[in-house]
This record gives C-alpha cells, sequence and structure tokens, in this order.
C-alpha cells in the first residue's frame, strides 16, 4: 500500500466513524473487490475498523429460515422497534446466486420495502456466489464495516442446513423464523438445524391455533435434542405476527438478554473467536491451497495467529500469515 | 337467413382517453361523442390511481401524463360538463381508487340533478390484477378486497344498473399471460371477489345472483384472432358452469358472461407503426365473430401507441376501424357463424379444460388472493412473458417489420417527428396543482374534517366506505387525503414481484458469448457486475423492468431489483447502498424526461455521478435525444425486442465507464 492509499484508507476510516452513507457503501464495495492491491487496502480497513470503540458495542443477529417464513417482514417490524428507540440499525441481505450463470436476483431491497430506505437503516444485498446455500464470501467483512457504524447489524439468510453454521459463528445471536404448518419441524430435525439458532420465532401468528401447535411441536423437538448446549442457554420458542405487529417487543427483549447472558458467560467471546478462526482459515484456504497453509503449520497457527492478534483481528492475521506463506512458497 | 332488418345493435363503442386537465378532457370527451362514438372511457392519471394529491412528491412528473388528474370534486364536475350523466355510459379505469372515484362521480352526478337508478357505467375495480400486472395498487390484498366488495355491495343495491367491477384478463394477457392462463387466473379473480360478497353481512343470502350477473369482465385479444375467438368462447361456458355449479344461479341472463375488450397493446409494434393498424382491425374481429361470445364493449389503442400519447386524428382511426366493422360489414346480420364447426369447438372445448383445470389449481392454494400472496400467478405469467420474448428473439414467433420482413421505406406518417404524437405539456401539472391549492382554500375546514373522520370510521368499523367517501366528495375532500385516510388505516403493500424465483433460464451460443463478456469485465471490476433496475415514478406496469432483471441474472449480473413507484431520490439512495457499477430504469408513463433529469441531479448530489444509467420506455426519439444530451448512456424503446443483445450492451457500458477509473468505486 503506498502513501497516497494509506490516506485514502485514514479519510475513509474517518468518514465511517461519522456514519457517512456513501463511506459505508465504499467500504463495502471495497471488502467485495478481489483485485489484489484492493484486497491488501480491505484487510488494512477491516484490521482498523475492529479497533473501533463502538464496534464491540453492536449486536450482530443472523435471522434464518425457510423461504416464504416471513424473514422480511419480521425483520421489517424488528427494524420499526427499534427504529422507535432511535438504535442505527445496518442489514446485510443474502440470497443465492443461480449456479448456471452466476447471476443473482437479489430481492431483499424489495422485500423490505420502505424500511429499508428510513434515516438510520443502511441494507445491502449481496449474492451468496459460488458459496452454495451459504453465506456471500464479503459477508463477515460487511458485518464488520456496519458493526463499525450501527446498533445493530442484521444478517437476513435462507436457511437450508448449511448456511446456519455459517451465520451462526458470524453473529452474536442467531434467530430462527419458522411458519405455522406441521411437517417442516422434522425436516428441521433431520437436517440438523433445531441445534443451532439462539431463538425460534413462529411468525404469522396471525394464522391461530396452527402456530401455536408449530411452536409446540418445536418446543417438544428442542427437548428431544441428545446434546444439551454447552452455555446452558435453552432457546425460547416465541409467537411473532409481523402482520399485526405481535410479540416483537419480546423478541428484542430475548436477543438482548441471549446476549447479555453470552457475554456474561464468555460464550460470546468464544462465539466471535472460533468465527474469526474460521474467517481467517477460509479466506487463507482460498487464496493459498491447503497447500499453502500446511507451509506455515496448518490450521492450528492459524487459530495460534488469531488467538494473539490485537483484537483478535482475523484480519491482521489474513494479512501476516498470507505474507508469511507467500515467504514460505517463495522458498525464502 | 341475413337481413338488414335483423341488424343486431353494435357494441359500445369507446376510446379510451383523459389526459392534461378536466377541461382539457371534457372537449375530448365532448369532440368524440359528437364523431359517434356511444360510451365514454376514462383514463386517470397516476397520482389519482394511486391515491395522491397533484402537489405530492411522488405525483412529480406524472399529473397529467397517462390520464386525467381528478383531485375533487371540482374536477369531475368538469370533466363532466354538458355531459349528461343520467343519460351516459362512463367506464373507468379505476382500482385501488375505485371507491373514491365512484363517489366522486356519484356526487357529480348528484349535482347534475341525475337519480342514482339513472346511472350507468362501470369501475374497473379489479385489484387482483393490479398486483399482478399493473401495478396501481396501494392497500394490501385482505383491506383492497374489502375495498372491491364495498363498491359491489353499494351499486348493486344503489346503482343497480352499474357494473361495480370488471374483472380484467386484459392486463394478464400483456403480462404475458398464455389464453389458458388469462381465463383460468381471471375466472379465479371474479370467484374470490364473489366469495367476498357472499361473506358480508350487508348482502342478503338471495342476492348473489343479481351480484353474479353484475360482474364484468375485460378481455385482452391479440393477433391469433382464431384461438381468441376460442377464448371468448370457452370463457363464456366456464363463467355459466361457475354460476351454476359454485352459486348456484339457474337464470339464464345472469349466468351471460359480459365483457368488453381492448385488443392488445402487446403485440403492437414500434417498428413500421402502420402495420398495427391491421393488427388492431385484425384483433377486432377475434372479438365481434362469434356472435355468443360477442363483446359488449370495444375499445382499440392508437396505432402509434408505442411511440408516445396519440394525437386526436389517431384516436379517430380507431374509432372509425370499429364504425367500418360494425355499420360496413354484414358481421351484424348474421347467428352466430361459428355455431356447427368442428374445429372451433375442438380448440373451445380443449382450452375450456385446461383452463378448468388451471382455475381449480389456484382455488385448491387458497384462491386468487393466496396465489397472489404466495407469487404463484405472477411468476407464471412472468415466465411465460419470458417464453414469449425468447420466442420473439429467436425467430420462433414472426413479428413482421420487427424480427422479419424488416426493410422498410421511411413512413411518412411519422415523418414530422415529435409533432405525429401528442406531448404533454408540462405546464399542465404546475395549473393542476394551482387549481387543487385553490381548491383548498375554498373549502369549509370542519366539513372536511367531519368527512374524513366519518371515512376513518366506515373504513375501520364498515360496514361499507362508499356512502362515507360520496359524503367526503360532497365535503371536499381530496383524492391524496381519501386516500391517505385508508392508508392510516390499513396499510401499505408491495406485491411479491415473481422474478425471483423464476424457472425459466436460457442457454444459447449468443448468451453464453454475453456471460463470458459479464465474467470478464467483472474480473477487471474486482466484483460481479451489479445492475440497479428500477421504476421511478408511479407507473406501476413492471413487466418490462422484470424481463430486463431475470435477462440480467441469465447473464450473470447480480440484479437488486428495486420495484415500482419510487422517487428518483429513493432509486439514487439504493444504488449507492448497494454499490451498483450501472442503474436501469423503466418508465412507461411518459414522465421520463422530468424524473429521469431529477435522478442525474441526484446522482451528483449523493456522488455517484460516475454511475452510468440506461433507461427503457416509451421514449420519442425527439426525448431520447434530450435524455442522451443530459447523459443518459442508452435508450431502448419497444423496438429494441433483443433482450440478449440489450445486455452485450449494458455490459459494454460497464466496462466503458470502468476504463475511464469511474463505475463502482
Amino acid at each position: 500500500m503506498n502513501e497516497s492509499e494509506a490516506g485514502d484508507l485514514s479519510a475513509l476510516l474517518d468518514s465511517l466513524a461519522a456514519g457517512d452513507r456513501a463511506a459505508i457503501a465504499r467500504a463495502l464495495n471495497l471488502i467485495d473487490d478481489r483485485r489484489p492491491a484492493q484486497r491488501e487496502s480491505a484487510l488494512e480497513l477491516l484490521d482498523r475498523l475492529v479497533s473501533l470503540p463502538r464496534f464491540e458495542r453492536a449486536r450482530r443477529v443472523g435471522i434464518t429460515g425457510a423461504p416464504g417464513s416471513g424473514k422480511s417482514t419480521l425483520l421489517n417490524a424488528l427494524i420499526g422497534s427499534l427504529r422507535d428507540r432511535n438504535e442505527g440499525i445496518g442489514i446485510i441481505a443474502v440470497d443465492p446466486s443461480s449456479r448456471r450463470s452466476g447471476g443473482a436476483l437479489l430481492g431483499d431491497r424489495m422485500r423490505l420495502g420502505g424500511s429499508a430506505r428510513e434515516q438510520g437503516v443502511f441494507l445491502r444485498s449481496m449474492a451468496a456466489r459460488d458459496r452454495l446455500g451459504g453465506l456471500a464470501d464479503a459477508t463477515q467483512a460487511g458485518v464488520c464495516v456496519l458493526s463499525a457504524v450501527f446498533d445493530w447489524v442484521f444478517v437476513e439468510t435462507v436457511g437450508v442446513g448449511q448456511s446456519e453454521c455459517e451465520v451462526a459463528q458470524l453473529v452474536d445471536t442467531l434467530v430462527f423464523v419458522a411458519q405455522p404448518g406441521a411437517g417442516d419441524i422434522l425436516q428441521f430435525m433431520k437436517a440438523g438445524i433445531l441445534e443451532l439458532p439462539d431463538i425460534f420465532v413462529v411468525n404469522k401468528s396471525d394464522v391461530g391455533p396452527m402456530a401455536e401447535r408449530t411452536r409446540g411441536e418445536l418446543i417438544a423437538g428442542l427437548g428431544l435434542s441428545d446434546e444439551r448446549r454447552e452455555d446452558d442457554w435453552v432457546p425460547p420458542v416465541l409467537l411473532a405476527s409481523a402482520r399485526d405487529q405481535v410479540g416483537i417487543e419480546a423478541l428484542v427483549d430475548q436477543i438482548e438478554t441471549h446476549r447479555r447472558t453470552s457475554l456474561a458467560s464468555g460464550r460470546l467471546e468464544q462465539r466471535r473467536i472460533a468465527g474469526s478462526i474460521a474467517f481467517a482459515i477460509e479466506s487463507l484456504v482460498r487464496r493459498y491451497g491447503e497447500y499453502g497453509l500446511e507451509r506455515i503449520g496448518g490450521l492450528p497457527a492459524v487459530e495460534r495467529s488469531v488467538e494473539r492478534a490485537p483484537s483478535r483481528s482475523p484480519f491482521r492475521v489474513v494479512l501476516e500469515v498470507g505474507r508469511a506463506i507467500e515467504r514460505a512458497l517463495d522458498g525464502k | 337467413m341475413a337481413s338488414p332488418d335483423r341488424r343486431e345493435s353494435p357494441w359500445l363503442i369507446r376510446t379510451y382517453s383523459g389526459h392534461s386537465s378536466a377541461q382539457a378532457s371534457n372537449e375530448l370527451y365532448r369532440a368524440n361523442l359528437a364523431k359517434g362514438q356511444t360510451g365514454l372511457s376514462v383514463a386517470f392519471d397516476l397520482p389519482t390511481q394511486t391515491g395522491y394529491d397533484a402537489d405530492h412528491p411522488l405525483a412529480r412528473g406524472e399529473v397529467g401524463k397517462v390520464g386525467v388528474p381528478i383531485g375533487h370534486i371540482d374536477d369531475m364536475v368538469t370533466l363532466f360538463d354538458q355531459i349528461p350523466l343520467d343519460r351516459m355510459n362512463t367506464s373507468m379505469t379505476i382500482n385501488a381508487t375505485a371507491a373514491w372515484l365512484l363517489a366522486l362521480y356519484v356526487a357529480a352526478a348528484e349535482r347534475q340533478g341525475a337519480r342514482h337508478e339513472q346511472l350507468q357505467g362501470t369501475t374497473q375495480n379489479d385489484i387482483i390484477k393490479e398486483y399482478l400486472s399493473r401495478g396501481t395498487y396501494v392497500f394490501p390484498p385482505e383491506a383492497s378486497m374489502r375495498l372491491t366488495s364495498d363498491v359491489v355491495a353499494y351499486t348493486v343495491e344503489q346503482i343497480p344498473k352499474w357494473n361495480p367491477i370488471n374483472i380484467c384478463s386484459y392486463h394478464l394477457q400483456e403480462a404475458g399471460a398464455t389464453p389458458v392462463q388469462e381465463i383460468a387466473f381471471a375466472m379465479a379473480n371474479a370467484v374470490a371477489v364473489l366469495d367476498a360478497v357472499r361473506g358480508r353481512d350487508d348482502v342478503p343470502t338471495g342476492a348473489i345472483g343479481q351480484v353474479f350477473g353484475r360482474i364484468s369482465f375485460f378481455l385482452n385479444a391479440g393477433i391469433r384472432f382464431v384461438e381468441e375467438v376460442c377464448k371468448c368462447r370457452a370463457m363464456t361456458a366456464l363463467w355459466a358452469e361457475i354460476g351454476r355449479e359454485r352459486f348456484g344461479i339457474d337464470d339464464e341472463k345472469q349466468l351471460r358472461l359480459r365483457y368488453g375488450v381492448q385488443v392488445n397493446s402487446l403485440g403492437l409494434t414500434e417498428a413500421q407503426p402502420e402495420n398495427n393498424i391491421v393488427r388492431i382491425a385484425l384483433e377486432a374481429l377475434g372479438v365481434t365473430l362469434s356472435k355468443n361470445a360477442r363483446t359488449r364493449s370495444l375499445q382499440l389503442p392508437a396505432w402509434n401507441e408505442a411511440l408516445g400519447l396519440p394525437r386526436p386524428w389517431d384516436q379517430q382511426l380507431s374509432l372509425r376501424t370499429q364504425q367500418i366493422l360494425a355499420y360496413e360489414t354484414d358481421l351484424l346480420e348474421y347467428p352466430d357463424i361459428f355455431d356447427g364447426s368442428h374445429v372451433v369447438e375442438a380448440r373451445t372445448r380443449e382450452l375450456l379444460d385446461e383452463a378448468r383445470a388451471e382455475m381449480q389449481k389456484v382455488l385448491d392454494m387458497g384462491g386468487a388472493v393466496a396465489a397472489v400472496e404466495n407469487a404463484y400467478m405472477k411468476q407464471a405469467l412472468v415466465e411465460s412473458h419470458t417464453r414469449r420474448l425468447r420466442a420473439i428473439e429467436s425467430g420462433e414467433i414472426t413479428v413482421v417489420g420487427l424480427n422479419a420482413y424488416r426493410e422498410t421505406v421511411p413512413s411518412p406518417l411519422i415523418a414530422d417527428g415529435v409533432s405525429s404524437i401528442v406531448t404533454v405539456d408540462e405546464v399542465a401539472e404546475r395549473e393542476q396543482i394551482e387549481r387543487l391549492r385553490a381548491f383548498r382554500t375554498r373549502r369549509n375546514p370542519a366539513d372536511v374534517a367531519t368527512a374524513l373522520a366519518g371515512l376513518r370510521d366506515a373504513a375501520a368499523n364498515g360496514p361499507n366506505v362508499v356512502p362515507a367517501s360520496i359524503r367526503a366528495a360532497h365535503a371536499g375532500v381530496t383524492t391524496g387525503e381519501w386516500a391517505d385516510a385508508l392508508r392510516d388505516c390499513f396499510g401499505e403493500y408491495r406485491a411479491p414481484t415473481g422474478v425471483g424465483s423464476t424457472r425459466v433460464s436460457a442457454s444459447g451460443v449468443r448468451i453464453d458469448a454475453v456471460r463470458r463478456r459479464v465474467d470478464e469485465v467483472s474480473e477487471k471490476l474486482g466484483r460481479r457486475i451489479k445492475i440497479l433496475v428500477g421504476k421511478p415514478g408511479l407507473d406501476g406496469h413492471s413487466n418490462g423492468a422484470e424481463q430486463i432483471a431475470v435477462k440480467a441474472r441469465d447473464v450473470g449480473m447480480e440484479v437488486v431489483y428495486d420495484g415500482i413507484r419510487l422517487t428518483p431520490n429513493e432509486i439514487v439512495q439504493s444504488a449507492r447502498d448497494e454499490g451498483v457499477h450501472v442503474i436501469g430504469l423503466s418508465i412507461l408513463s411518459g414522465s421520463h424526461c422530468v424524473l429521469v433529469i431529477d435522478l442525474l441531479g441526484e446522482m451528483r448530489k449523493q456522488g455517484i455521478a460516475d454511475v452510468p444509467v440506461i433507461v427503457g420506455g416509451i421514449i420519442p426519439d425527439d426525448d431520447a435525444a434530450r435524455l442522451a444530451a443530459a447523459g443518459v448512456k442508452r435508450v431502448y424503446t419497444p423496438k429494441d425486442f433483443d433482450l440478449t443483445k440489450i445486455m452485450a450492451e449494458v455490459v459494454d457500458v460497464v466496462a466503458d465507464a470502468q476504463a475511464y477509473g469511474l463505475a463502482g468505486r
């Protein structure tokens, strides 16, 4: 990185800290950019973001669920409720990419309607790209950018198994949205999805008894789970109607409670470290391959680097370990 | 068998019209009536259709464009000045705000001294197809269906000669529907309305036959006119079948399908536009040939509507086409000429069977409202439309002058450029706002407040918003105030787009080449090409924008589909927040100059002036030049049917912007 770029980065950082929307957009463009020079700058930027004071304060929430479960409407209602308290909200919405063309239709801006345009709300849509059923590869970095600016950061994604694991690693609280109707629950259990979410919401409770029944099935299903969660958190199963604005406050309360609990127990810290390690490994493997990683001691070395890094910034680790790999590969 | 004495009386001859102001439209209507037109068909502008006053920010550029602006009772009185409403038959293309425009019409008629039972006409009042195609919905489906049934319940009781709803399969065909989809979805829609009315406490159980008999349809007629004859016959049969079996009606008169027609605009071409004269005449033939399934009223589009707003002369040609068919030919002298035709019967039977099955599918998933909310119907239409456009691109469907027989001498009919269409004077908007503001100062605020309170109460607690709306009309409530009161009560709605999960995907050599180019340019950009597709202004005809979005996805772009009814400011904000490399706008309402130039200004303000903009719509050459001068990189009009080619050019536009080190920094 030359001097003028470093200057640009500082200016961008200042604008970000001031909450400038154009700067947020530019930062998100940068972290999505795969060109080598831009990738370096992005990692520098992210590393510096992580040490911003407000970074730790942001609440990061994943919203996941099957298509049609009403994730967007629920998110809409959450935004309404949080905006009433004047909280700033950043959203990353992930839609799948077409395997054939690589293109994607990103529909969340449309689905979220007016609330995506409100003051104090920022939405960036991302395509999952080559990550089948998973998250966009820029999601984690995007969450970091938004965490530096907003009080709340939401990641919305279609839940089909793999993505739950990925989202769970980069948020503090994972909310799973189910819609009333039997049958689904069994599918969720089979897929092992029920083990990850911290909060379940049966949306569309306005349909009546069916919602109650689904809630009952979910509670029963969770009770059957062999493994007790190591954090002792018992995931609540809530009823909500985004349409009638029912149960939204209770959901916000539960999100806050979960975060408080996991912060106190040290679980949140563990979760973030695990997320950072996963990100670092993922980025390094994508760039240098398994072979490259082995040159510098494989996964354990990356884990140690993350745990030692200031603010545990995975971005610093990716930069430094990346350079080490390059040196090793060059035989120096 | 044929005899001039036994000539049938012809259908109602109408022209869909209205523009600029109530006074200008009134003059146009009176001129048309003097030329032998036998009914009126009122086109309202988009602010009126979507419930905004002329001075609302979203109304900017749209006032008086696609129809007449009606903001309050004085506008309505002016619109029908010297037109006796006790004798006139007036069709109003109005949907989300139908209850309000009916109220204004009734109030204006009352001021003329007409009695309710004398009033004849139609409110389109079909909200389902607004969600599916036309886009001027306002409220969520449940509230909209309630408003629809309010109008039905009120008129059946109070204005017995009124057609309270005109179920439109017209717009379904414009959105790409096949004949089977057109029949099936329209019928499912009608069933939803009838069920809503049947469920009301204020409609007596025995009245359902009467309600059934008042429901009318608005059909489309395409160029495949033999099939269209069969479609009309199949629809007539299915409607009677539904009446008998589902609603237990046996009165033959009530069971009779009554419908009006506007022939197809989808198939009209901008290339060699004079060919449309012939298309329109053939399409008109399709819906008048079969006596047993003949249209009750007919509107023909103007031959040059793909170029811009038609002039009075263009509308006169459409009127004369109808008159030749009705009065010169021997069409009206015979009984049904297809009775006994095996061929027509067989095709009719096929369409009937397929449509019945498709309708049942929609009913099984919970009916038309459910099939709007789960996007089933919308998705089916988007897919049909995609298939149709692909068939035109590949030459599988022949469109003379567009994808075949393209060689032409210059057309003397359009030699005059901009003077061969009507341009609505920008002054019309300012004058309408001035009139509106003057009107507001004339009225009694206390009356308005009382009327609005009554309206809110009727909306929240029932039973029917129409009487409260008539009182509000007399009190001087404006269109924006009426709709705001209901928006407060019902909320607003965005319908599913159907593009998200469309299953039709493209393949072929040409598209592969564009994909490779997208990959290559994306590589240079550092991230995949991202495009924003949106519609500024109030125009809700989203079919074109949806096809562009689907195609952009198919060639490998990441597409933010921003939907309809957006201000330039909102679109620019989306583009910046999403970090797109190019913005694609679709505008069909004629307000492109104002909206696009506003948008370019907004882009400079928000610091993304370097992102290229492309525009598609019904854009006359002179305007295209103006837009290009303002900085628009490409302008597309209906003659640009080859979406793959458009996409290849979009990639070039992105690459060029990138070459200057600009796009998507």
